[in-house]
């Protein structure tokens, strides 16, 4: 039951997003204000209560909701066919750099930090 | 053996046929996954695609007929989104006493990859509809495919290089941070988790949290805040071009 009311929760802030987004032409994505919403209303312990079991699910089984995209790579052969080469390119080394930038930032940021409510 | 055909024939063109082979497969490749030790090799998701794409290509099978089954799981993507509030409210005592140290990581992480992503490719003279689609890539694949349709790239190009992006940064996250000398140590899982959560989202995550369930944490925290950090500046900054 819980979770069946957890997902009803996170599908109506997630439509609710929506609506926000199209009626008041906002740049950012549906999922993305239905997620700000849930963040304002997991104040309400009746809303955590619900929420919790169906986010760890989903959250947790993450992996699995990319493969019918990833898989969409087949219809995008002509691209890589002609571009593959620099393609990998860019995206191995921009996800490398990505990935160095922000560890070592944020590394060098938290040794300088007081460590009270730090890591759990 | 005529019946066998118009079996196939009526099975593989039902939304039943991409629901169940994209579970299955996933649950096997999860499955051989965890055989072999969490090895970033093995990674499920990548093994999927490939079992899964050779699979369509072999069998004549179109992809739209595949996405007609395999869409029910993709939809859960946007109720996914929603729920990564939830890690953001589990980790809220950390985020408020280091909310600046966290959002200066998550734009400027954020920004060298998106920016790297755009520079490489103008540089390699990829076409404009790419290169404008190479932009959202370290996002999760949904919120990408959001900000590629409103700066003008092709939706379902940037989540092809979404996907791409996060196995990137699964298959070689562990390395990378070995020789970057960062440790196993509380800071370091947290550097480790929150950068494969910003430049790898939702499968650099996924990874994360095998590793170590605090890097998973952190993971979870920096996709969400890296979903509201580029929606936020991609289009303000395709703006201006």
């Amino acid at each position: 039951m819980q979770v069946l009311q957890g997902l009803a929760i996170l599908l109506t802030l997630q439509s609710a997003g929506e609506a926000l987004s199209r009626l008041l032409h906002l740049p950012y994505p549906g999922p993305v204000i239905g997620m700000v919403l849930l963040l304002v209303a997991l104040r309400w312990p009746a809303v955590q209560q619900r929420v919790q079991t169906v986010a760890s699910f989903l959250l947790s089984h993450l992996s699995l909701l990319f493969v019918p995209v990833g898989v969409g790579v087949i219809t995008q052969l002509g691209l890589v066919a002609e571009h593959g080469l620099q393609l990998l390119l860019v995206i191995v080394a921009s996800t490398w750099i990505g990935l160095a930038v922000t560890a070592l930032v944020l590394h060098r940021l938290m040794r300088h930090a007081p460590p009270a409510g730090g890591s759990e | 053996m005529t019946d066998f055909v118009q079996l196939w024939v009526y099975l593989s063109s039902t939304p039943l046929f991409g629901l169940n082979a994209t579970l299955v497969v996933y649950v096997l490749a999860l499955a051989f996954y965890t055989r072999m030790q969490q090895a970033p090799w093995a990674n499920p998701v990548l093994w999927s695609m490939v079992v899964l794409g050779a699979g369509l290509w072999a069998t004549g099978t179109a992809y739209p007929t595949y996405f007609a089954g395999a869409q029910f799981i993709h939809f859960l993507l946007g109720p996914a989104v929603v729920a990564l509030a939830w890690p953001l409210w589990e980790r809220r005592a950390a985020l408020r006493a280091h909310w600046g140290r966290f959002t200066v990581a998550a734009v400027v992480g954020g920004t060298a990859a998106a920016g790297s992503a755009v520079g490489l490719a103008w540089a390699l003279g990829l076409p404009t509809e790419v290169v404008l689609s190479l932009a959202p890539k370290s996002v999760t694949a949904p919120v990408a495919m959001g900000i590629a349709d409103k700066v003008g790239g092709i939706a379902s190009l940037a989540a092809v290089f979404a996907v791409l992006t996060g196995l990137v940064g699964a298959l070689s996250g562990k390395a990378l941070f070995a020789l970057l000398g960062i440790g196993q140590d509380a800071t370091g899982w947290m550097a480790r988790g929150f950068a494969l959560g910003t430049a790898a989202h939702g499968i650099g995550s996924a990874r994360a949290l095998q590793v170590h369930p605090d890097a998973g944490a952190w993971a979870a925290l920096a996709l969400g805040l890296q979903v509201v950090v580029a929606s936020l500046l991609i289009p303000l900054v395709a703006g201006w071009f």
